[in-house]
């Protein structure tokens, strides 16, 4: 799974050596991220961002575990022990909004670690499968993320859990029986909260099993580069430990002061006031919103407001909100381009930068406006722009583009061809 | 030489930040060690008054205090002359009446009702409970034995019964903790 | 052929969403929604400073006792604080007797199993503020955590309550149906206009302040939103230190790990 040139785990200590016969974790954690991975020495600070989501899911597993010892998922007590822990647990404050904020850090991680596969054409064979266990992380995270937040059962946990079961009401036939059993009940209650406390539990350490997954996918091809090129030679790569340990160890630092000034300073900036009012099942808040992050999506699904060819506009917007990740699914065939990276392709640069990014940037606003104009026809030129990139431009694209000249390799790359030349009769020499 | 002060100005600087990283790691722990600890409400709830005018010679009650039992007994002046015939310097854990009540309210004795053995509720203070051989509390779990005054004198426990941080508020009123 | 699926089906959604825009776009010209008194009269909360805003922001103690005056004798006839505890009073700089003073100045409920009656008796430190039984208009809600429920919270709140006026002639003109309900009071700071709560602030020197400040009904506002800042979130203080000292270490931290990064990356091109 690794290039010839990879150094091989080698244990000294007698008991690393008996370790390593009995139980390789050692050696696995030394392939995985020590000196035995060979990574393309090109990447730029994009590539960061997978570790920093490994990261946040750590964070929000510890946080999480914290926060689950000082909760009573009861709709009785649910807010009370939220507020119970914010001012009488030791540092109980600390870890709430680290949990809440870290659930938005996240999702930014994520959403750049996503938009760079966009860009970089990360999707493409060989690394499909790493791809498709990444879409599905994303999914598992927005179940969790969603489920999470209806814990503190405020104003906006119950009518989010309303309104998104509610989504499963537009399927014809089975709706809404399938409602019903999703909330265990007529509305949210108790036999909700419950099953979604648990849940919530649960799911993230099956998001670390498919991160698991992920990684492993991830480590028969090795890492993509900026280049899109594939690694040739010894000289392509450098060792992850220390290389790469110490880039993302200083990565770290910046997301960690950016994480904190949030949490210290902000903590409340990215939430919403109407969850500090304790749950009524008898008055919505005025304008309901989910948490940021679900912005794009819900943009999408209130932007079908009239039915289409007899289909519901209610069933065409729940269709086109999960289509509208779905589709991420098929990307590694739909982009037939032989290039991988953006940074080649003129064409879908061009489309990368002036439709995806804008389009998204206007879902993202639209979803936490509210359901008026101008905002739902924006969201509708946006969201008719988003599925137009995917399912037409991007195969149409990959078709007539003609990329750029790619460099020979990634030190060519990196060196210029005259220093790569000169590097070409020995292949094994160490680049000083 | 100038080279050699490069690597080791070098060393220093991989080595601070692998120390940084560290700290950083401990600073992590400490809140996520200290959650565990009583939070602020549980810490606070720590006085409880009893009102013990209708605790008749003889009689006891059981009241709670952090969350455990406590005993206060009105001792018969019979118990009283029981405990004080006891030889302290016999005893596992030597203490007087005396000692383990107010002064001129020796009948008041006013006890955790915790076994210091194992933490069970010993027996003595309901309506009807046996007393044991000694005419105290008797701890049904592993049969530790107290006496009048509530000290331990057979069986596994190591303590006397622990009495409590108490005032008489008024003559019938008691405030524990 | 994939290629052809596909884009059929990129077709179907973006058909479906140009047509909806289509429709949209046209009950938009034909019919655009009529303007709401709300949508023009609403007012942003007024600006305003507190000692607690910013990231060196802090509780001034004086400030929130004040404030705690006001609250209890104007606001509490109404108005719970319920997640509050008559001990979290020490940090306002109540002395432990103090606390245990105003804590039996209140009324607690307690069940007694042996009558089966929910009676009261007078509070102690580790009592929570009691619930109000309100049986007039609206719903009073509680206030503990108002500053954090409400966009803007303690400017909000300041602004509503020297924020009472008689409705604009402007508006009866525009919206003659707008008029306010009888038992409702204009405010233009309120959500839908019409409040059910009575003006609390009434005149100047209301409240009696135990620091001699003089109660002017701007002074009240202020410095029970003050208070009710800190009962919604009475680790304010603790959070910024502790924020800061964080910020500086991870600022070192981070320059290391960058020197660290260089050092390690040296004579590599990439």
């Amino acid at each position: 799974m690794s290039f010839p040139w990879a150094k091989e785990y080698k244990p000294s200590h007698p008991f690393m050596q008996w370790m390593d016969e009995k139980l390789p974790i050692p050696r696995l954690v030394y392939n995985a991220v020590g000196g035995g991975y060979e990574v393309p020495r090109n990447l730029n600070y994009f590539w960061n961002f997978g570790f920093l989501a490994g990261l946040c899911l750590i964070l929000q597993i510890v946080t999480g575990v914290v926060m689950a010892m000082h909760y009573a998922a009861n709709t009785a007590v649910a807010f009370d022990t939220v507020e119970m822990t914010m001012r009488d647990v030791n540092w109980g404050w600390l870890m709430r909004y680290a949990h809440a904020n870290g659930a938005s850090a996240f999702f930014v991680v994520i959403y750049i670690h996503i938009f760079r596969g966009f860009f970089y054409g990360s999707y493409k064979a060989p690394r499909e499968m790493v791809w498709l266990l990444g879409v599905v992380i994303f999914l598992l995270m927005m179940a969790t993320a969603f489920m999470g937040y209806v814990l503190p059962w405020g104003q906006m946990s119950f009518w989010g859990a309303k309104v998104i079961t509610g989504l499963f009401s537009a399927i014809p036939l089975v709706g809404e029986p399938l409602q019903q059993w999703l909330l265990g009940g007529f509305a949210p209650d108790n036999a909700a909260l419950n099953r979604f406390f648990s849940l919530h539990f649960l799911l993230p350490f099956v998001i670390l099993g498919v991160v698991i997954l992920h990684i492993w996918a991830l480590h028969i091809p090795g890492s993509s580069n900026p280049t899109g090129v594939e690694v040739k030679s010894e000289s392509d790569t450098v060792p992850f430990y220390p290389y790469y340990v110490a880039k993302d160890g200083w990565a770290i630092g910046v997301f960690a002061i950016l994480f904190c000034a949030m949490v210290f300073f902000f903590p409340n900036y990215l939430g919403h006031p109407d969850n500090y009012i304790p749950a009524n099942p008898m008055s919505t808040p005025a304008h309901i919103v989910p948490e940021w992050y679900f912005w794009p999506f819900y943009a999408i699904l209130r932007a079908f407001t009239q039915d289409f060819l007899f289909i519901p506009a209610k069933l065409m917007g729940v269709m086109a909100m999960f289509g509208a990740i779905l589709v991420w699914f098929f990307l590694p065939w739909l982009d037939k381009s032989p290039v991988r990276s953006g940074a080649y392709r003129p064409l879908y640069r061009k489309f990368f930068f002036f439709g995806l990014l804008p389009a998204m940037a206007v879902l993202f606003y639209c979803g936490g406006a509210p359901a008026q104009e101008p905002f739902v026809m924006l969201s509708q030129l946006a969201g008719l722009y988003y599925f137009a990139h995917f399912l037409i431009i991007i195969p149409i694209v990959s078709a007539i583009e003609k990329p750029d000249p790619l460099p020979f390799s990634i030190t060519e790359a990196v060196l210029g061809a005259d220093e790569e030349a000169k590097l070409a009769p020995s292949p094994s020499a160490t680049v000083a | 030489m100038a080279e050699a002060d490069g690597v080791r100005r070098r060393d220093f600087i991989n080595i601070a930040a692998v120390s940084a990283a560290g700290v950083a790691g401990v600073g992590i722990v400490v809140p996520l060690v200290s959650q565990m600890s009583a939070s602020a409400d549980v810490l606070a709830a720590s006085s409880t008054e009893i009102d013990i005018s209708s605790i008749q010679p003889g009689q006891a009650i059981k009241a709670i205090f952090r969350k455990q039992p406590v005993f206060v007994r009105n001792l018969t002046p019979h118990e009283i002359e029981e405990a004080n015939k006891v030889d302290v310097s016999s005893l596992r854990d030597p203490q007087t009446l005396e000692q383990r009540t107010k002064e001129g309210k020796t009948n008041w004795l006013i006890t955790m009702g915790v076994c210091t053995h194992l933490g069970c509720v010993p027996l003595g203070a309901g309506e009807g409970e046996p007393r044991g051989e000694f005419g105290g509390y008797f701890c049904p779990c592993h049969g530790s034995t107290y006496d009048t005054a509530a000290r331990i004198r057979k069986g596994p426990a190591p303590k006397n019964l622990e009495v409590p941080v108490y005032e008489f508020t008024k003559d019938t009123v008691v405030k524990i903790g | 052929m994939a290629r052809i699926l596909s884009i059929l089906v990129g077709l179907f959604f973006t058909v479906a969403l140009a047509w909806s825009f289509g429709k949209g776009a046209y009950t938009q010209i034909t019919d655009p929604p009529a303007a709401t008194a709300e949508h023009e009269f609403h007012l942003a909360p007024r600006e305003y400073t507190f000692v607690s805003d910013g990231i060196l922001g802090r509780f001034d103690r004086e400030q929130l006792q004040r404030g705690f005056e006001v609250y209890k004798e104007i606001c509490s006839t109404c108005h719970a604080i319920r997640h509050v505890a008559f001990r979290d009073l020490g940090a306002l700089g109540y002395s432990e007797a103090e606390v245990k003073a105003i804590a039996k100045g209140f009324q607690v409920p307690v069940f007694n199993p042996a009558t089966g009656e929910v009676e009261t008796r007078a509070g102690m430190a580790t009592d929570y503020f009691p619930p109000v039984v309100y049986a007039g208009q609206g719903t009073p809600p509680d206030l503990s955590l108002i500053t954090k429920a409400r966009h803007e919270g303690p400017q909000y709140v300041r602004s509503l309550l020297t924020g009472y006026q008689d409705q604009p002639a402007d508006l009866l003109k525009k919206f003659p149906d707008s008029k306010t309900p009888d038992g409702l009071h204009y405010n233009p700071y309120f959500a839908n206009l019409n409040i059910a709560m009575p003006p609390p602030l009434t005149a100047d020197g209301q409240v009696t302040f135990s620091d001699g400040t003089k109660a002017t009904k701007e002074q009240m506002a202020t410095d029970v939103a003050a208070f009710l800042v800190w009962t919604a979130e009475p680790k304010l203080e603790k959070r910024h230190q502790t924020g800061l000292a964080v910020l500086g270490f991870l600022l070192f931290a981070t320059v290391m790990g960058y020197l660290s990064y260089r050092n390690i990356w040296a004579g590599k091109k990439h």
